[in-house]
């Protein structure tokens, strides 16, 4: 498994296509403990994404990544702006001037992009945040690359991590974020950012196998 | 939904281009990045004060761009933080040559874009000082959540804060003079019905017509809890006690009372609170000495009202007192 520049594109488009779908639902999460507007704004910043795609056609994987990063910082806003920003910036740093990545070089970016959330949101697993999806996503990927397991099946158990770590948050105290503000009454709600988190984790896979089985 | 508007994902824009047209001796905006700036920034040699948030809370924060408050303001998309890009724009438009004082409502959201902003114009030059209001009581403060979200009290500090840099004050001292009006100031508030979000169409939450709900946010977050609806007096018990408590406000202080609108309620409702609010005061030994009704911090068309009470002194009140000239809030001059 080796990840290419136009697959890094194919991901994006993916990633527009499926936040534009699920707009109204991941806003409805986000109506039950925050301020209903979660999939109104990532839709936005990731349109603004799609429109910038074009100029990325033929460039490094790092360079992709970084103009996705200050892309969202500069059009998302709320919360969901800087972290998922600085996430894809870290990892656009991560993988400067590379044109194709190993699951190991994979995973690097990955783990770049899990710490960028973390630092920018002051923020650890448990507290009903986008973390609980993508950490046990990022973690479970690494675990299967380490052990040299297939790549496309470490990812596919990482993908089912991941989901795993979004319905987790169902129980959860919010501690982070607006979520927080209603303490109690948060719990029962699935997370918005780790739906999200969760909907990208996903459309990495779909690219991946599908690109697999051509 | 019924709305005044043409098409939710044009709202901020038209909204904005009203403004512009109706106090252009006031402010001026700027599109792409949005953000308001008052008409003769940058003011050589004065601190310059600017906020932001998301769009819904009219007049903050736009309304209050002007002479002796806010020299820009950044509104984000409804109920939005603003995006670091709008920031760093007005900050480079209003800077005197004296700094920026960023004024930021603790939304996680909002802290963050602001603290990006403020690394960018720190990387450009601009020297940058930030004040974050927290100052609602209906959310528990802890090391281990968020904290307080800034309400009512964000106004009193641009008020206040923007004297004391018309009147010369540097920096450091702007920051201080806010982090001090957040320091001693209280607020909580209390929703009757739902605000409706344009871009989702139809209300943030459902309330049945005989309940209310305690403690709500200025984003349609839910409160903290809901109870039967009760009598204006009983509301006023239920806003006032915990905020009373929490400073603690004690007898003999000096306070200005805040009743503010949500954006739903008439102002003749308001002024019923406000009588309730200034009984309570009253029967604690607390005196108004300052008082300001209305709506200021709304929650778009949410019915319901919130308290701010801020402990006075001498520098504080004479800041309140000093001119200022904006679209919402105007006196002296």
């Amino acid at each position: 498994m080796q990840i290419e520049s136009d697959c890094v594109l194919k991901f994006l488009e993916v990633v527009a296509a499926r936040i534009k779908e699920q707009r109204d639902y991941l806003t409805e999460l986000d109506a039950a403990i925050g301020d209903a507007d979660h999939g109104v704004n990532l839709d936005r910043g990731f349109s603004a994404v799609m429109s910038k795609l074009p100029t990325l056609t033929g460039r490094d994987i790092g360079s992709i990544l970084r103009t996705v990063g200050t892309t969202l910082v500069s059009t998302v806003g709320g919360a969901s702006g800087p972290l998922y920003g600085t996430a894809f910036i870290r990892a656009g740093a991560a993988a400067a001037d590379r044109f194709q990545l190993d699951p190991y070089e994979f995973v690097v970016v990955l783990e770049a992009a899990l710490r960028g959330i973390e630092t920018r949101g002051k923020a650890t697993r448990g507290e009903k945040t986008m973390l609980d999806a993508i950490a046990p996503f990022v973690e479970t990927l690494k675990a299967g690359v380490e052990a040299n397991e297939d790549p496309l099946i470490a990812l596919r158990k990482a993908v089912a991590a991941c989901e795993e770590g979004m319905r987790a948050t169902i129980p959860m105290l919010a501690t982070k974020g607006r979520a927080s503000y209603l303490g109690e009454r948060s719990i029962g709600h699935q997370d918005p950012g780790a739906t999200s988190a969760y909907l990208m984790a996903r459309a990495m896979l779909d690219v991946v196998e599908e690109r697999n089985a051509e | 939904m019924k709305k005044l508007i043409n098409a939710p994902e044009n709202i901020v824009r038209e909204a904005l281009a009203g403004m512009a047209a109706a106090h252009p001796d006031l402010l001026r905006v700027h599109v792409d990045p949005d953000y308001i700036a008052r008409a003769d920034a940058p003011v050589r040699g004065k601190v310059a004060l600017v906020s932001g948030g998301g769009s819904g809370h009219e007049p903050l924060h736009g309304g209050f761009v002007g002479d002796g408050m806010l020299d820009a303001a950044c509104p984000g998309a409804i109920f939005t933080s603003p995006v670091p890009d709008q920031m760093l724009a007005a900050a480079r438009a209003v800077h005197g040559d004296a700094g920026i004082l960023f004024i930021v409502k603790n939304y996680t959201g909002d802290v963050m874009n602001f603290e990006l902003a403020a690394e960018l114009a720190a990387a450009e030059g601009i020297p940058v000082a930030s004040v974050v209001t927290n100052d609602d009581v209906a959310v528990r403060d802890s090391l281990y959540t968020a904290g307080r979200r800034g309400v009512g009290v964000t106004v009193l500090v641009e008020k206040i804060a923007g004297a004391a840099a018309r009147a010369g004050a540097d920096l450091a001292t702007c920051q201080r003079i806010a982090e001090k009006v957040n320091a001693q100031g209280r607020s909580m508030g209390m929703a009757l019905t739902s605000c409706t979000v344009p871009h989702v169409g139809r209300p943030t939450f459902d309330l049945p017509d005989d309940q209310m709900e305690i403690g709500i946010g200025i984003h349609g977050e839910p409160g903290r809890t809901r109870q039967q609806l009760a009598s204006a007096a009983a509301i006023a018990e239920l806003l006032a006690r915990p905020i009373l408590e929490d400073l603690p406000f004690q007898r003999g202080d000096q306070v200005l009372a805040f009743v503010n609108g949500m954006g739903g309620t008439p102002l003749i409702e308001l002024y019923v609170m406000y009588h309730e609010l200034s009984k309570i005061l009253a029967g604690e030994g607390i005196t108004i000495s300052r008082s300001l009704v209305g709506n200021y911090i709304t929650s778009l068309e949410m019915a319901g009202c919130s308290f701010t009470l801020l402990k006075l002194d001498e520098e504080l009140t004479r800041l309140w007192d000093a001119p200022v000239l904006t679209p919402a809030l105007r006196w002296g001059i």
